[in-house]
């Protein structure tokens, strides 16, 4: 087989649901390998079909619980799903610890769920370079909804956004001042909320702070005000599955506002322009880096400006025009 | 710029509940700079199967106490096997006498280390004997 049948072949093994050839291929995503590129051009126009779900909140706010009580309820509704569950890749010693699973290892041998853990291998935001081109994978699978879980997140980690059609929010009560910061951040890229751990105290004042905040919010008679969905306790069956049922009424109550209101172009549009924008990234810049680093150019321009024989500009311009042909 | 990892699991198959050192040992594997998959306790084969080829692992490191190992590891191997998957290494871990060694490695076990072993020699094992999938 050539290179180019070989890719077409896993592209077809991939849409065929091969759990082993799509799980290589997100490695190999990972791990930057230049053929992966190839194959995700194969995947490409398969993809689109799935709603992207995002969760994320701070540490231990109960996302993974989340995410498998929701795949759970999917599940019954007989819709597949796809999880990439993110956590952080130790800066010291570049291992990771992916510990999500453990609370979803229940759907483990369903063949109607595949999770896959990442690591964020020194990504800020939140999330992993490979999310972007893995939920291309799970898509072009078939999977009908996929999920997305974030580390766990202190506020400005709001890449999630650019990722997914529907992000939830999972707060829990006893942040104290914390929700002043979390305001700026986090808080304008919810479209629904989840207070968990609502039987604990503070639970009340957290309801009534993000209230007051939609309040302010300005939202039009016609838009969509971010619904507050409070779980007392995950381990009360019959309590538990009448908050997952709403919460799940609620996420596809969102996903038909989208289509319904224009909004769910706009998304794709912003997730359009990212992906453009990191793949030109990847093919005009870092090449030109890494050609630059190599010859040993990048640390004589370096010295230049040390000993201010030259300014960044001058010199930026003076690469571009040797690089690109039309240079403004 | 390629970044290759070693991607591990480790997996407590069979019912006791004593995960502290599966639990060591996944925090060992991190510090060693590999990306490590807990799967916490109480796993079937098939579950740690499944698993393991989601997460595309390179190896799978299973603990065991409770003394059901000469069933449950081979079966892992097996499985592996069934799925095209036996390019997955597999080790044990636990209680294990001397005298089940070779059936395990007949099985195709690839090592097999006792409480005596120290957590650097794993480590350096797995770095010996294992590298990440091409
Ligand atoms: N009491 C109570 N505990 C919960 C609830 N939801 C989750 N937990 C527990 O909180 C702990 C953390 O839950 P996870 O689901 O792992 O939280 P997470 O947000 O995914 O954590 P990270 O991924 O590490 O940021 C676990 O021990 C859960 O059992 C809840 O509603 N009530
Ligand atoms: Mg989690």
């Amino acid at each position: 087989m050539t290179p180019k049948q070989e890719d077409i072949e896993k592209a077809k093994r991939i849409r065929k649901g091969d759990v082993r050839t799509a799980s290589r291929l997100i490695r190999n995503i990972e791990d930057q390998i230049p053929e992966a590129k190839t194959t995700i051009k194969h995947i490409f126009p398969h993809t689109g079909k799935a709603h992207i779900i995002g969760i994320t909140g701070p540490p231990g706010a109960g996302k993974s619980t989340l995410a498998d009580a929701l795949i759970g309820s999917f599940r019954e509704k007989n819709k597949t799903v796809g999880v990439l569950a993110v956590d952080p890749t130790s800066p010291f010693t570049g291992g990771a610890l992916l510990g999500d699973r453990i609370r979803m290892q229940r759907h483990a041998e369903d063949h109607g769920v595949f999770v896959r853990s990442l690591a964020t291998r020194g990504a800020l935001g939140g999330l992993s370079k490979a999310v972007g081109d893995a939920v291309h994978v799970l898509d072009a699978m078939g999977k009908d909804i996929i999920i997305i879980e974030t580390v766990g997140t202190g506020q400005q980690e709001v890449e999630i956004i650019n990722h997914s059609h529907t992000v939830i929010v999972v707060l829990v009560p006893g942040m104290g001042d914390e929700i002043q910061a979390i305001k700026a951040g986090i808080m304008e890229i919810a479209d629904i909320f989840v207070i968990n751990k609502a039987d604990r105290d503070g639970s009340r004042q957290l309801y009534a702070e993000l209230m007051a905040m939609l309040d302010m919010a300005n939202i039009s008679s016609d838009g969509w005000r971010p619904p507050i969905i409070r779980i007392e306790n995950v381990f009360e069956p019959i309590s538990f599955q009448k908050k997952l049922e709403e919460l799940s009424g609620k996420i596809e109550g969102h996903f038909q506002y989208l289509m319904d209101s224009q909004l769910l172009g706009d998304r794709l549009r912003r997730k359009s322009m990212m992906e453009i924008n990191e793949a030109l990234r990847a093919s005009i810049l870092e090449p030109v880096l890494k050609e630059l680093a190599e010859n040993g150019e990048l640390e004589m321009m370096a010295e230049k400006l040390i000993q201010k024989k030259s300014d960044p500009y001058s010199l930026a311009e003076e690469i571009a025009g040797r690089y690109l042909k039309n240079v403004p | 710029m390629e970044d290759k990892k070693i991607r591990v699991m480790v997996a407590k198959p069979g019912l006791d509940g004593h995960d502290r050192g599966a639990r060591v040992l996944a925090r060992c594997f991190r510090d060693a700079g590999f990306e490590v998959i807990y799967t916490g306790c109480h796993q079937t084969p098939e579950q740690i199967v499944a698993a393991a080829i989601q997460e595309d692992v390179d190896l799978v490191g299973l603990s065991c106490l409770s003394g059901a190992h000469r069933y449950l590891f081979p079966r892992v191997v097996e499985l592996l096997k069934q799925h095209g998957a036996d390019d997955i290494t597999v080790i044990g871990g636990g209680i294990i006498p001397d005298q089940d060694f070779q059936m395990l490695y007949d099985a195709g076990l690839k090592a097999i280390f006792t409480p005596g072993a120290s957590l650097d020699s794993i480590v350096e094992w797995v770095k010996t004997n294992v590298k990440p999938m091409p």
